[in-house]
């Protein structure tokens, strides 16, 4: 979801049987629910998946930081202010702990995010909607955090341990971000005004749909989806997760005294589960090739804090340099 | 304590604007810092300084007892009214810009905390007591990067060098009791103004030392006072943008 389309670069799975002696000792490794370590043999594409589904991940919580920034500097109140601006800073936290877990496969840091700057790696889609009034705050809390965790809670089960353990550490901060935001809808919900209650609908029309997205395209058009799912790096289909995360949802949007801007969105007693309109997949592959409402602006506004710091970066460098060789001077 | 009750609530005042304005102005850094570990740490940094806002406010306005609660004397109040040095309000500018204005003012925040933190009132000894372990935190770290940027790299010297030379002036503000202080801290209410400028010199002089810089001429007298509400053109700016939600919408509950 943070991940949402990752390329396998495999066509069709192997059988045990087609596979190497090492091969398959990797595969029984995975269907015994054994953790894949970093120094464990594994086959160079489960290796390139997990570089590009963990940086994609570590991406998206830096650019995600960005319709956030755009907020904390306007925070109605002071205990507002504090919330976002400790939510930010556990983005940037959980960034820097996905880039340490995918160079524990030999990536390196600066040159994915060189990737990224360059249009060739992605971020979720979702951070390319703006953020345009200060319910915006709450519901990227509500629905974007929340969908995260539906796909994040699953992924606590991934098969490459040091994922694995990131996902476990960065849920129990997610889960808190999730209670914030949807606390800052409740309340803009019973105790404000008409236009604050109006800022709230208009939110959630707004990100309903983009947040539906985070799970990536439907099941018949994620060819990749056969080999995640049988490296389990995967555990549970873009559709089954999308479909737990509207069925939790749409009790708390209730609760909120909002709707979906979705006329087909209504309870299935035969299936036990809220049946919901199309998505509008064209934007979305639009989204993900670049042409979202704010694609652009955050990637120039990555770009240029990386380029302007350059001679920040420089002088640390040269200045530890220097500091070494007074010590080995003494 | 009621005979000092209107000086104090006018320098609790400046001790959160302070606080708030500095803090205020590393929220703009989201997003744009040179690397993650200072996306961190400079929100970090800014989320100390509001918590610290918070408890000068919600003091001031307990004392003020006038129906104005912490917030609104954040969100409510005209530049006019603002009373923070003036070196907090100036633009972030490059790393290096806001490296010294944070250091400057870390350095002068830390010896004012630690005076504070011996006041004859509980209040204001706990809540600076508090205060002080993070600005302790917030000096090591922009002293540190004061001697990277300084004895760093030719370009980074000059950038620091360049700041400095922007930024000096502001420092008179940071030198100077006005009688108000003056006699708090007699009453042993609030920190002792010569002996903070003080220690603030012989920590400027160290740390301008470690980072190759030499150190100004003292500050001449500025014809502003951020502490008497004569700010510069800045402050009008950052306080509409800080303040819009609470001045558009007055009657919300947020």
């Amino acid at each position: 979801m943070y991940a949402q389309l990752v390329e396998t670069g495999v066509k069709r799975v192997k059988t045990l049987e087609e596979m190497s002696t090492e091969e398959r000792a990797f595969q029984e490794r995975i269907d015994a629910e054994i953790k894949i370590e970093p120094k464990n043999w594994m086959p160079d594409a489960y290796r390139q998946t997990l570089i590009r589904q963990i940086s994609q991940h570590a991406h998206s919580e830096i650019v995600g930081m960005l319709p956030e920034g755009n907020w904390v500097t306007r925070a109605p109140t002071l205990k507002r202010k504090l919330q976002l601006m400790a939510k930010i800073q556990d983005e940037a936290g959980h960034g820097m702990y996905l880039y340490s877990a995918m160079e524990t496969l030999g990536a390196d840091r600066d040159e994915e995010i060189a990737k990224l700057h360059s249009g060739k790696a992605k971020y979720s889609s979702i951070f390319n909607y703006p953020t345009l009034n200060w319910a915006d705050m709450g519901a990227v809390g509500w629905l974007v955090d929340g969908a995260a965790i539906v796909n994040q809670v699953i992924l606590q089960r991934t098969s490459y341990g040091p994922y694995s353990r990131a996902m476990i550490r960065i849920c129990k901060e997610e889960s808190f971000h999730q209670r914030q935001g949807y606390e800052i809808l409740l309340t803009m919900m019973r105790h404000g005004t008409q236009a604050q209650k109006d800022m709230v609908q208009d939110a959630i029309n707004r990100l309903w749909w983009p947040a539906l997205m985070m799970f990536g395209p439907s099941d018949a058009d994620s060819p990749n989806s056969a080999q995640s799912m049988a490296w389990k790096i995967k555990r549970m289909s873009n559709d089954e997760l999308r479909q737990r995360f509207i069925d939790q949802t749409v009790p708390q949007l209730e609760f909120l005294g909002c709707t979906a801007p979705d006329p087909d969105l209504k309870w299935n007693e035969e299936r036990g589960h809220y049946d919901f309109g199309q998505i509008n997949w064209q934007e979305f592959y639009d989204v993900l090739k670049g042409n979202g409402p704010c694609n652009h602006e955050r990637i120039a506004t990555r770009r240029k804090a990386i380029e302007d710091g350059a001679w920040v970066r420089e002088a640390a460098v040269a200045h530890a340099a220097k500091r070494q060789q007074k010590q080995q001077a003494a | 304590m009621s005979e000092h009750k209107n000086d104090l609530i006018e320098y609790l005042l400046r001790l959160a604007d302070n606080a708030m304005i500095n803090g205020q102005r590393l929220c703009e850094w989201c997003g744009k810092a040179p690397a993650l570990e200072e996306e961190m740490a400079l929100m970090n940094v800014g989320l100390d300084l509001v918590g610290q806002a918070r408890n000068w406010y919600e003091y001031a306005a307990e004392l003020l007892n006038d129906g104005r609660d912490a917030d609104q004397l954040a969100f409510r109040r005209d530049e006019r009214a603002f009373r923070n040095l003036l070196l907090v309000e100036q633009p972030n500018g490059d790393y290096a810009v806001t490296t010294l204005k944070q250091f400057l003012f870390d350095a002068w925040h830390f010896h004012t905390l630690s005076a504070l933190s011996h006041s004859s009132d509980a209040r204001i000894a706990g809540i600076a007591a508090k205060g002080l372990k993070e600005v302790t935190y917030h000096l090591r770290r922009s002293s540190e990067w004061m001697e990277r940027l300084g004895d760093g790299t030719e370009e980074s010297h000059r950038r620091l060098a360049a700041a400095v030379d922007e930024l000096w002036r502001f420092t008179h503000e940071l030198q100077e009791a006005d009688a108000l202080e003056q006699r708090l801290a007699d009453a042993g209410l609030a920190a002792d103004a010569e002996a903070v400028a003080a220690a603030w010199r012989s920590t400027v002089a160290q740390v301008f030392n470690s980072a190759t810089l030499s150190v100004p001429a003292p500050a001449s007298y500025f014809y502003l006072s951020g502490k008497r509400g004569l700010h510069t053109e800045h402050l009008g700016i950052l306080l509409a943008e800080m303040q819009f939600l609470q001045r558009a919408y007055p009657d919300a509950t947020w």
